[in-house]
């Protein structure tokens, strides 16, 4: 991968092997071209974040990696292409995306939700690992026979974010987990994102407009305008980068 | 009490009609969020391959019934192969009007090979009554016909809460998308929605020309499709025993309401039926037993 501006070795979690490679990625929804080359790497237990403003690209960016929207250029997961696959091969392939907007089967219960992550697994462990969730997220557990759709959107968020990983994914891709829910709320998310990723050591590409708390739990990130890669580094690198604070943290 | 008995033994049976095919519309609306306009069709070419099968190739009854549902299946996964899946599942319109046309060109197929003088179709159960007072006739035949019913339900009840293509099918009726991001293939598994849906059909549509009142003929199904589709909406359109509920109150209330309101004359029992069911979904816009689309942000 040609990326001049990524950061220098030596950052904590840059020794791991590629997991995702994304060289040169153009994407469009018919007629407009959203993507315009976009180069990004994911290595093996690293957190990595996409800032950008709305309309730049990072939901594009996912559905690309996802299959969900036209793609050209090259995208590798573990060294084989995945371009051009249909986004339930890509999971298959051990990627899980929580979308934006999170995605739940609104009218399964919670428990259903879970059973349906685990649909590509053939193991005998997805029972200890449902009941490991409840254990992680208590009300989830309460609520398991509840309709996913009546939980708050807190709730909604961490019942995504289980499911996504009970398929034990190699890669786990979360798209605002923020998105619309109050400040105290994402906080908790975060909190919960960052101790699973300290407990179970999972593989993360993260798009968020809440760069704080983003960068506080990421290795590296990547910044996106336009379609196109045009800053990238370590967590602590954008932290305090003068452009990415002034447009980005706010402050 | 006797004529209420009767009107309510006759309600009954043809209720339990409507319910059968009712099965067959919401499995595939499950699956699909769309009415399958060639369902009655289906269900008719059915009964057809259940009647040759039986009577031509003399195959016993209810073997050549689990065949016939076999063999629609497989036809089913056809169609779905060949019609649907070239078409994006969530834009409802051109898959509306290819059902439409399936329906024309089924019905007009079956026409042409087999004609349209009515035949026989074959008893399914004993002739004669279970039970009965003067003209008050419970007829084997709708308790068999009714059993059938709710044996089929509590089976695909079974299947679609216990099996992990029954998870896929409901994954992939609640939430297309994410579904493909779990890795269930949306494809393979609307393609059973359909086997599934046109098996029960065909078992549906044998069941009907199986009453001794009634007799096999490629236009049977063009009536009972709209009584069957009021039921299922009755019932909620994706709930499979408010399909049966739909069928059987659709049933009762026309029965009753011709045998008891003097002004409304006999043709028009199943126009008061609809009218009833248009009430009730003033009342509730989602039918007796439909989920509510439930979301909150």
């Amino acid at each position: 991968m040609t990326d001049a501006t990524t950061s220098p070795a030596g950052s904590p979690a840059s020794t791991g092997k590629p997991i995702l490679q994304v060289s040169d990625v153009h994407a469009a929804y018919g007629m407009v071209r959203v993507l315009h080359g976009i180069d990004l790497e994911v290595r093996d237990g690293e957190v990595v974040v996409v800032l950008g403003a709305n309309g730049a690209g990072k939901t594009t960016t996912m559905r690309a990696i996802c299959g969900l929207v036209d793609t050209t250029g090259s995208i590798r997961l573990d060294g084989k292409e995945i371009v051009g696959k249909k986004s339930a091969d890509v999971a298959r392939l051990g990627v899980a995306h929580v979308p934006q907007g999170r995605g739940t089967f609104a009218d399964l219960s919670v428990e259903d939700n879970l059973q349906v992550g685990a649909f590509v697994r053939k193991d005998k462990e997805i029972r200890s690992d449902i009941d490991r969730w409840y254990e992680v997220f208590p009300v989830l557990g309460e609520r398991r026979q509840q309709q996913a759709g009546t939980l708050s959107g807190g709730e909604q968020q961490m019942l995504a974010v289980a499911r996504a990983l009970m398929g034990r994914p190699r890669l786990l891709l979360l798209d605002e987990p923020s998105l619309g829910l109050a400040p105290m709320i994402v906080q908790n998310v975060f909190r919960n994102l960052q101790s699973i990723r300290e407990e179970f050591g999972t593989t993360m590409l993260v798009v968020e407009q809440n760069a704080n708390l983003a960068l506080g739990i990421a290795d590296r990130g990547y910044v996106i305008e336009a379609g196109r890669i045009v800053l990238s580094g370590t967590a602590d690198e954008l932290s305090s980068d003068d452009a990415v604070r002034a447009a980005y943290l706010g402050y | 009490m006797e004529l209420f008995l009767a009107r309510l033994f006759d309600g009954l049976s043809s209720g339990a009609t409507y319910a059968v095919i009712a099965v067959a519309l919401v499995l595939i609306y499950k699956a699909t969020t769309l009415i399958n306009f060639a369902q009655g069709e289906l269900a008719m070419l059915g009964s057809f391959f259940a009647y040759i099968l039986a009577i031509e190739q003399g195959i016993p009854l209810y073997l050549a019934i689990v065949l016939a549902m076999l063999l629609s299946a497989v036809l089913a996964a056809g169609i779905e192969r060949v019609l649907i899946r070239p078409f994006d599942p969530a834009d409802h319109l051109p898959l509306v009007i290819i059902t439409l046309g399936l329906f024309l060109v089924i019905n007009a197929v079956a026409g042409m090979i087999w004609g349209f003088d009515p035949r026989s179709f074959p008893r399914m159960f004993p002739e004669g009554d279970v039970w009965s007072m003067g003209i008050a006739r419970l007829r084997w035949y709708t308790v068999g016909t009714m059993a059938t019913v709710l044996v089929l339900l509590v089976l695909l009840t079974l299947l679609l809460k216990k099996t992990k293509i029954g998870l896929a099918f409901r994954a992939v009726s609640s939430n297309l998308e994410s579904s493909g991001l779990v890795g269930v293939r949306a494809g393979p598994t609307l393609q059973f929605g359909w086997m599934l849906a046109t098996a029960v059909g065909t078992l549906a549509g044998a069941l009907f020309v199986a009453d001794p009142f009634r007799q096999l003929d490629p236009t049977w199904a063009q009536r009972v499709l709209i009584f069957a589709a009021a039921a299922a909406v009755l019932g909620g359109l994706d709930s499979l025993w408010g399909a049966l509920a739909g069928g059987i109150i659709l049933g009762l209330v026309e029965s009753m309401v011709v045998g008891y309101v003097d002004w409304i004359p006999n043709q028009m029992g199943l126009a008061a039926a609809v009218v009833a069911i248009i009430i009730v979904l003033v009342i509730r816009p989602n039918g007796l037993f439909g989920s509510k689309a439930v979301e909150r942000v």
